[in-house]
């Protein structure tokens, strides 16, 4: 009997790793699949924070595609390691802070290492890329490139655009028939769908705006902030977790509230009351503020006209707030609450 | 509550999913079959990753329970081919 060979898929969750392992599967291959945790990942972390996403299904879509697959699913943290892949890109960023060609290469890299660590004589990796799908990290010039610098070289098979490109070891060697790979390229979705139908799939994560944090405008600008407030461009896991909950002010260099927009976000919010200064309201309903930096007094007594405007004591003369600092020393403020015109939009992070 | 403790416990108090899942998956590595495993979490989302992650690899799922917003999952270690 010929010996079954074994292929590690990159399952985001999406639909095209999905139907890039389940080809391979069709064709007699063991897959497991690999996800690789960075702290950008818009799933997992932010559905948990949110009051308003509660209603919505709390599935990692990545454990989902696994048990539609019938496989394995290996998660691993790479939090720390990922920081040099967005702090140094070799290959620069995208339209914001969005690493995607490095981030590949990386996420292939681990794959194959992990592959080897294990020791389960894995033969192959599998993406479900396809060219002309990503403006910088899917096209036809870029695709050898991954190959090239994660190391997989021709041991990377991307079975959905794979008769576009040239024949990878399995295909050579027969563990893979060729024909029986796709040559789909460009953003059109429909042959995508078309497969998905054919392999009786009805469901599938289309995430809105991309699965990466680091995609999206307004979280690229604050941490482009994090960055210049902090000094050196470093992160802690921590950091970017904040950046993802509350409204961001910023009303001087030195210090930044982070202030909560729901209940959810607000409970959140209170995990960190012990590694920031806090203030909420005794007098009337309203959210949790942090202060990030090293605020003065009267920068204190800002923010605490600021949380009054958010508030429910937003049109009453006074509001008291309860000021916790570090080290647990509580103090009492009277304040009005800034009026709308005095919270200026460029405060806004 | 359950009636008697599991062998081994893993505190994932404060962690998003899907940390308490990595967390959960490099604890039970390194245990032996027919262990079991308290996972104690406060983020709702292990209620459905982690019973999740056990049924792709085989193992097995036993309860949860809750208190206040903390939660306690038990599972059971099965490294059977």
């Amino acid at each position: 009997m010929d010996e079954q060979h074994k292929a590690v898929a990159l399952i985001s969750g999406g639909l095209d790793s999905m139907l890039a392992a389940k080809v391979i599967m069709e064709q007699g291959i063991h897959v497991e699949g690999i996800n690789f945790f960075t702290g950008f990942c818009v799933e997992g972390h932010t559905h948990a924070i949110r009051q308003r996403d509660r209603a919505r299904p709390k599935r990692n879509n990545a454990l989902w595609v696994a048990e539609q697959l019938g496989i394995k699913l290996h998660i691993i943290d790479v939090i720390d390691e990922y920081k040099d892949v967005l702090l140094n890109p070799k290959h620069g960023y995208g339209k914001h802070l969005n690493p995607c060609l490095d981030c590949k290469i990386f996420m292939v890299n681990k794959a194959l290492a992990w592959s080897f660590m294990e020791d389960n004589g894995f033969d192959f990796i599998i993406t479900g890329e396809v060219i002309g799908q990503r403006p910088m990290s899917q096209r036809k010039e870029t695709m050898p490139i991954i190959a090239r610098e994660s190391g997989a070289d021709d041991r990377l098979l991307r079975p959905l655009c794979a008769r576009n490109l040239p024949p990878t070891l399995p295909e050579r060697e027969g563990w893979i028939d060729r024909t029986k790979l796709y040559d789909f390229h460009g953003r059109n979705r429909k042959p995508q769908i078309e497969l998905a139908t054919k392999f009786g799939f009805t469901d599938w994560a289309q995430p809105a705006g991309g699965c990466c944090f680091l995609t999206d405008e307004q979280y690229s600008a604050k941490l482009t902030d994090l960055w210049t407030a902090h000094g050196p461009r470093e992160y802690e896991l921590d950091d970017i977790m904040l950046l993802k909950v509350g409204r961001h002010i910023r009303p001087a260099a030195n210090f930044k509230l982070i202030i909560g927009r729901e209940d959810g976000e607000n409970r959140y919010l209170e995990g960190y009351r012990k590694q920031f200064t806090s203030l909420y309201s005794t007098s009337h309903n309203g959210p949790l503020c942090l202060i990030d930096g090293n605020a003065s007094r009267d920068d204190v007594a800002l923010a605490a006209r600021i949380l009054a405007r958010y508030s429910q004591g937003r049109s009453a003369d006074l509001v008291s707030v309860c000021v916790q600092h570090l080290g647990g020393v509580d103090e009492q403020l009277s304040v009005a609450p800034l009026a709308p015109a005095d919270l200026l939009e460029e405060w806004h992070v | 509550m359950f009636d008697a403790a599991a062998d081994v416990e893993l505190d994932t108090r404060g962690l998003l999913c899907p940390l308490p899942v990595i967390r959960t998956q490099d604890r039970i590595r390194t245990l032996a079959d027919g262990t079991t495993l308290d996972v104690l979490a406060t983020d709702p989302g292990v209620l459905h990753d982690i019973p999740a992650w056990c049924r792709v690899h085989g193992h097995e799922f036993l309860d949860s329970t809750q208190a206040d917003r903390e939660l306690r999952l038990r599972l059971r270690v099965c490294k059977k081919p």
